[in-house]
């Protein structure tokens, strides 16, 4: 069994321009002690996506709609009560967010904060929750984490703040750690710093990774496994090097494409014209289309479903009617693989 | 062999002969300290050093690249260079003006003909004022365009030559996206017609697929209007992909320089060398297999910078001995118009010739 099975997620929100479908019909799993990436830019649903999962969603105005379902071992989340998700949220899973100085609270020391989620979800004593809280600190790789312990966030540095948010994620031993931009904020030699922390504890703590970002970079460097989200869907998911090497939808090649590359000489970059649709009003067919330089009549009137692109039986797959173009290869479109 | 020895490495060698060999804009020993104040009694405490003795030329048509991380100094650099920042110290000269002793006419026509792209488009625009209105008032101001309704063509015609629509001209900052925002930026800034732009950060704040869009723009527009860029930046791949030469800065001072080919192609301070290393880069068959640099620490604060190389705290290189925290390395010719400010390049240079 999967860790987690989202399916079908819808993630609406009303606002005064009307609903906005943020996100719209996403399903994809995350095994145990896999790290899966999912990549976008601003506004395409990625973080929804993850305050979807850990019930995080305002509401209102937000809302989870009735047949989305999010599975944690097989435990259905969407519909728990408050105190229900609040013990999930924490001890099966946690969330490292990419500012972490608007997470920490500037009025309580770093090893306080610690320490009192140890106390609330994993039901520590007083001193045992110090001695815990040390441990963890150290393990993020914070130096001289006894001293560290009673100092404020304003005291530390980004990368120093960011390895507390960690600590803190780390503090109930989830098995699903979701990291939304968290190396956004910070500068690329600590960029490499964090992004290693994260690969050790994923190895050595056998947690499964969720990583959002929009820099696909950071996706090559660390996951297993990606989805591209455009307009509240996935448009493409495969693994690492189907993705960078192989890119099926044609709004991921742009995205490689488009990408400035260090040691790659090439004098223009090739460029994705226009803007993303308005959400309130996502367009009936393809979402792409209208930026697409592939697109045809069948792409304006129809959305094409996200189907299996490298055959039966791999998990390549892509949300583009490109795909049903070679007619020898329809025959494999229609059965979707068993998870 | 290695050239070590003391030859020319002025950058004025990568122009070409037929060339005006005098630098667009020349910055000597440019120093930026910003006064801390506070206390029972407000009075300066201390000094952050946010630019410490940094040295450039620029030249009529070329992007020098500025990278390095937040806080070394670089957009201190591009704000003190514009004079919109009085600096602390040093020279800089504008077309051989002398532009810290400019009085306020001079300084009027400075602006003119020197612009910044700022990072963020949204705080530079007046959410009160049309976009059209906007262009056409500094238009006014600068006494450029002719009448009101020649002005309001020309307005016109700088929307189109960002590629932006005449009827675009009517509408309000909060009306467009990001990327559009940030042309219209770019469209203030070429409305006064100047010869040197300092883009500060100028797509960091747009979505991938926009950015190649802005990236292009810049390009061509400099090739249309002969503009002259200082990019600051800290995204190692957009400085790669629109520099002719690139300065890498740390902690207030710049650590090497070098056309933009050798910089990448064979980085010689351990700083760059680490910087370059750490960048995750979108290419799954190579980053498997990359040797990465990894630096520990922080970077030192700019209150109290380390003393000798500001690097040495974080060096990882194995010839860093004691030496390195007494003695302030300064720029030396490294080849091939390369500069690096490290007291072991040669002797590290050396070595390698040993061993090969």
């Amino acid at each position: 069994m999967p860790l987690l099975e989202i399916e079908d997620l819808r993630t609406y929100f009303s606002t005064d321009a009307g609903t906005v479908r943020a996100v719209d019909g996403v399903s994809f799993e995350v095994e145990e002690g896999e790290t899966v990436g999912i990549v976008g830019e601003s506004g395409c649903g990625k973080t929804v996506t993850s305050l979807s999962i850990m019930g995080l969603v305002p509401d209102p105005p937000g809302r989870v709609m009735t047949g989305s379902s999010i599975r944690l071992r097989g435990r259905e989340l969407v519909g728990l009560g408050k105190n229900e998700i609040r013990r999930i949220r924490g001890n099966e899973i946690a969330i490292v967010f990419q500012e972490p100085l608007t997470s920490l609270n500037p009025v309580f020391t770093v090893g306080n904060q610690i320490h009192e989620a140890l106390v609330l979800h994993r039901k520590l004593g007083r001193s045992d929750a110090r001695r815990v809280a040390i441990e963890l600190l150290k393990e993020v790789g914070i130096p001289e984490p006894d001293q560290r312990f009673s100092e404020y966030p304003h005291q530390l540095s980004g990368g120093m703040q960011q390895r507390v948010m960690i600590a803190m994620a780390l503090s109930c031993e989830p098995d699903l750690l979701i990291a939304d931009e968290p190396t956004t904020a910070l500068d690329v030699t600590i960029q490499a710093q964090i992004l290693e922390l994260l690969a050790d504890l994923k190895d050595r703590r056998g947690m499964a990774v969720l990583l959002i970002t929009h820099d696909l970079g950071v996706i090559a460097e660390v996951c297993n496994r990606v989805l591209v989200m455009y307009a509240g869907q996935i448009v493409e998911s495969g693994t690492v090097e189907e993705i960078f090497l192989r890119p099926q939808h044609p709004y991921t090649e742009g995205l490689l494409t488009s990408l400035p590359r260090i040691s790659a000489a090439g004098a223009r970059l090739r460029t994705i014209h226009g803007a993303v649709p308005d959400p309130a009003s996502w367009p009936e067919g393809c979402r792409f289309a209208s930026r697409c330089s592939h697109a045809w009549d069948r792409c304006m009137a129809t959305m094409p479903l996200l189907l299996q692109s490298d055959g039966e039986g791999s998990g390549h797959s892509a949300r583009c009617w490109l795909q049903d173009l070679p007619l020898s290869r329809k025959d494999q479109k229609g059965t979707r693989a068993p998870p | 062999m290695i050239d070590t020895g003391p030859h020319s490495s002025h950058p004025a060698q990568l122009v070409t002969e037929s060339y005006d060999p005098a630098p667009l804009i020349r910055v000597k020993n440019l120093k930026k300290h910003f006064p801390i104040r506070g206390g029972f009694l407000p009075r300066t405490r201390a000094f952050v050093k946010a630019v410490d003795g940094i040295s450039f030329d620029l030249f009529r048509g070329e992007t020098l690249g500025l990278v390095g991380e937040s806080g070394c100094g670089k957009s201190t650099t591009g704000r003190t260079v514009l004079r919109l920042l009085e600096a602390t110290e040093g020279e800089i000269y504008f077309s051989g003006e002398d532009v810290r002793a400019m009085g306020p006419a001079e300084l009027r026509q400075l602006r003119r003909r020197a612009q910044i792209i700022f990072q963020d488009p949204f705080a530079s625009l007046n959410p009160r004022m049309t976009i059209g209105q906007m262009l056409e008032e500094v238009l006014r101001v600068h006494r450029l365009g002719g009448d009101r309704m020649s002005r309001r063509l020309r307005a016109r015609t700088l929307l189109d030559t960002v590629g932006l629509l005449a009827k675009h001209a009517d509408r309000y900052p909060h009306e467009f996206s990001g990327g559009q925002r940030q042309r219209i930026g770019i469209a203030r800034a070429l409305s006064v017609e100047p010869d040197f732009i300092v883009c500060d950060e100028p797509v960091s704040a747009l979505d991938v697929s926009v950015q190649a869009q802005v990236i292009n723009l810049l390009s061509d527009l400099q090739d249309e209007f002969d503009l002259t860029y200082l990019l600051i930046a800290h995204d190692l791949a957009l400085v790669e992909h629109m520099s002719d030469r690139v300065a890498v800065m740390y902690l207030g001072r710049i650590v090497e320089t070098a056309p933009v080919g050798s910089l990448y192609a064979d980085p010689k301070h351990p700083y760059t060398r680490a910087l370059l290393s750490a960048v995750p880069r979108p290419e799954p068959q190579r980053t498997k297999r990359r040797q990465r640099i990894m630096l520990e620490g922080d970077v030192p604060s700019p209150v109290d910078p380390p003393p000798g190389c500001p690097f040495h705290p974080r060096c990882w290189h194995p010839l860093k001995d004691e030496a390195c925290t007494r003695m302030t390395p300064i720029l030396e010719p490294a080849g091939d118009n390369h500069t690096v400010a490290c007291i072991k390049f040669l002797d590290d240079s050396a070595s390698t010739l040993d061993s090969s």
